[in-house]
Parts: C-alpha cells; structure tokens; sequence
C-alpha cells in the first residue's frame, strides 16, 4: 500500500514539476487525501493544527520583533553608543595627559624649594595624585569591554535582520557564519581566555591574596 | 648604603600612555631614572633584544602580544630567561595569578596599585634600595 503511494505520489510530483501533465497541488493533496486512512487523516490534522499554531506565533513574534526596528539599532544607535564611549576614552585621556603635566611642572617647582618639609609635602600630594590619575586605565579598559559587548549584539542584530530577509549592512557585522570569537572585534590570542579585564569589587583577589598564592612579599 | 643599581636600566610596558608615564614618574619619585617604555609585547621584545634590560615591568592586557605571552618569550629566550618581571595588571583572577606565576613572573601587582605597592615590588625583586 505504502508503495503504491509513493509510486502515484513520485508519478504526480515528477509531472507537475517538468509541466508535462497538466497537473495541480489540489490534485497532489487530494491524491494524497484518499489514499490514506480516516486515522491517518485525523493525526496528520493535528499535527497541521499544531504546524499551524506555530507559524501564527512565529508570525506574530517576527512582527513585533520589526516593530522594535533592529535595522534602526543596527544603524543608529549601537555605532553611536560605541562612538560615544570611544570619546569618552579619549577626553579622559587627554583629561588624564594634562593632570599629570601640570604635576610634573609641580614635582620640578617642588625640588627648587628650600625648606625640606614643604618640598616633600608637595611630592607626597604629587605622588597621590599620579597614583589616583590610573583611573583613566582602568576605566578604559572597563569601556574597550562594554564596546566589544555593543559588536556582539551588532553581530546578532544583523543575523536578525538576515532573518527577516533584509540584506546585512556591508563591512559592519562581519560573516554571519563565521564561528563567534569571545572578542566581537575577532581578535584571538592564546591566552585569551584569561582576558577577563578589571574585576568587579570583591569579586577578584585583592593584593594581600595574589602575594599569597605566589607566596611573594 | 643602596644594594641596587639606581642607573640600571628598566623597560616599562603598557598599551595606556598614561600609564607609561605614571609608572615612569613613580620610578623617578624612587630614584629610577634609566627608564624606556613599549606600548605592547612585541615592541618590548624588540627593546629587550637590542639592549640589556635589569627589570621589565608589563601590563597583562595589550595586543597583539600579551604581557604573558612576552613573559613566556623571555623565559624561552636564552639571554632573557633570567631577566627580572613584574607584572602589573587589572587581570586579579586566580586564574591569572596561577598563569603568571607557573610562567615565571618574579611579582605581580594588581591595578590600581600606590607608590607604597610598587615600592615594595621593588624591593622584593631587586633588594634593597
């Protein structure tokens, strides 16, 4: 029985597609129809409703998905936020170059000085503030993450548009099947794994910890 | 009377120029004042290979050589093997701690650190001063 169905079914399918037989879908279907049984016809309903229910929903889903405009996000908003806290390195750089001038200026007045104590008073500030001016490393490097975060989801907003059909922007996203490195920019290293940048408070160990694990002074 | 040579010459390593240049005026607080400075990995093993060095100091996270991967070169190459390094970095896992240390590092600090820290790095690699 199963043969003979699938030899009708092959027959059929085979003429409608080179065009030979003036053959339809309805005629395929209904072909198909009565050459299963009421039993198979009420299972495979089911399983249409069920086929039928998710495509509703994958349907709705993509429609609010494109309400949230990802072509939008993709060119707009995440280059600006990217460009945004580019420039936020930068200023505090250049912020942080200027501190330090004007303290070497006050290091070198500081040494002319003749009275001793106020000499090293003046370095002793001096000094805290070089130590305090190694914000602009840290948070920099807090930032270079945030803005590989902000590539990453760039990445999966263009597969998301790729999904809709739209085309991908050129040069932007990179391959879409190019296996997703830990680093959105691509960049590997070998010891990349052990990137892990700044620690949250308390969450990495302190310097009194890392002097005893290597058993340093 | 100082166990250390003021004058030795150290090569400091970190992709932020600010921070080249609060560790060179650190150093130059403590008396060290024959300092170069690399902006990443392979540019420091280029200094190393062209001039002798008594201590490297290396930040941990730059491109395209890391601080660990120049440790690792350093302790590789025959006439670095033995060159004194500390690393100072944010990285304060375990993890990275255990790496740097099972690569040969000779002290580790961890970003932000003070004058007093690095001081006393110092001083327990090079002796005294």
């Amino acid at each position: 029985m199963a043969n003979m169905v699938r030899e009708e079914l092959l027959e059929k399918l085979q003429a409608f597609d080179s065009g030979k037989e003036n053959a339809n879908l309805e005629g395929l279907v209904d072909s198909l129809m009565q050459n299963i049984g009421d039993d198979a016809v009420e299972t495979n309903q089911k399983i249409l409703d069920e086929i039928g229910s998710v495509a509703s929903y994958i349907h709705d889903t993509k429609r609010q998905l494109a309400s949230l405009r990802p072509d939008e996000i993709k060119s707009d908003y995440l280059p600006t936020a990217a460009d945004e806290l580019d420039a936020i390195v930068g200023a505090t750089e250049q912020a942080t170059h200027n501190i330090l001038s004007a303290m070497e200026q006050l290091e070198e007045l500081a040494d002319t000085l003749e009275e001793a104590t106020v000499s090293e008073k003046i370095n002793g500030a001096v000094t805290q503030v070089y130590e305090a001016c190694s914000f602009q490393d840290i948070t920099g490097q807090r930032i270079s993450r945030v803005v590989n975060a902000l590539q990453h989801v760039e990445q999966k907003v263009d597969k998301l548009l790729q999904a809709f059909g739209d085309e991908p922007v050129k040069g932007v996203g990179g391959d879409p099947e190019k296996p997703t490195s830990k680093r959105a920019d691509g960049v590997n290293r070998p010891d990349e794994d052990l990137c892990n940048g700044p620690q949250m408070e308390g969450k990495g160990v302190s310097q009194d910890d890392i002097d005893a694990l290597l058993g340093f002074d | 009377m100082s166990d250390v040579d003021m004058n030795m010459p150290i090569l400091i390593v970190d992709d932020y120029k600010t921070m080249l240049r609060i560790i060179r005026n650190l150093l130059k607080q403590l008396g060290f004042n024959n300092v170069d400075e690399a902006t990443d990995g392979s540019s420091a093993l280029q200094k190393l290979r062209g001039k002798q060095y008594s201590l490297i100091i290396s930040d941990w996270n730059m491109e395209p050589m890391s601080g660990l991967q120049l440790l690792k070169e350093c302790r590789a190459d025959a006439h670095l093997k033995d060159l004194s390094f500390i690393m100072v970095t944010a990285e304060s896992k375990t993890e990275n701690v255990i790496a740097a240390k099972q690569a040969g590092v000779n002290n580790y600090i961890v970003k932000p650190f003070n004058a007093a820290t690095l001081k006393k790095k110092l001083i327990a690699v090079l002796g005294n001063f």
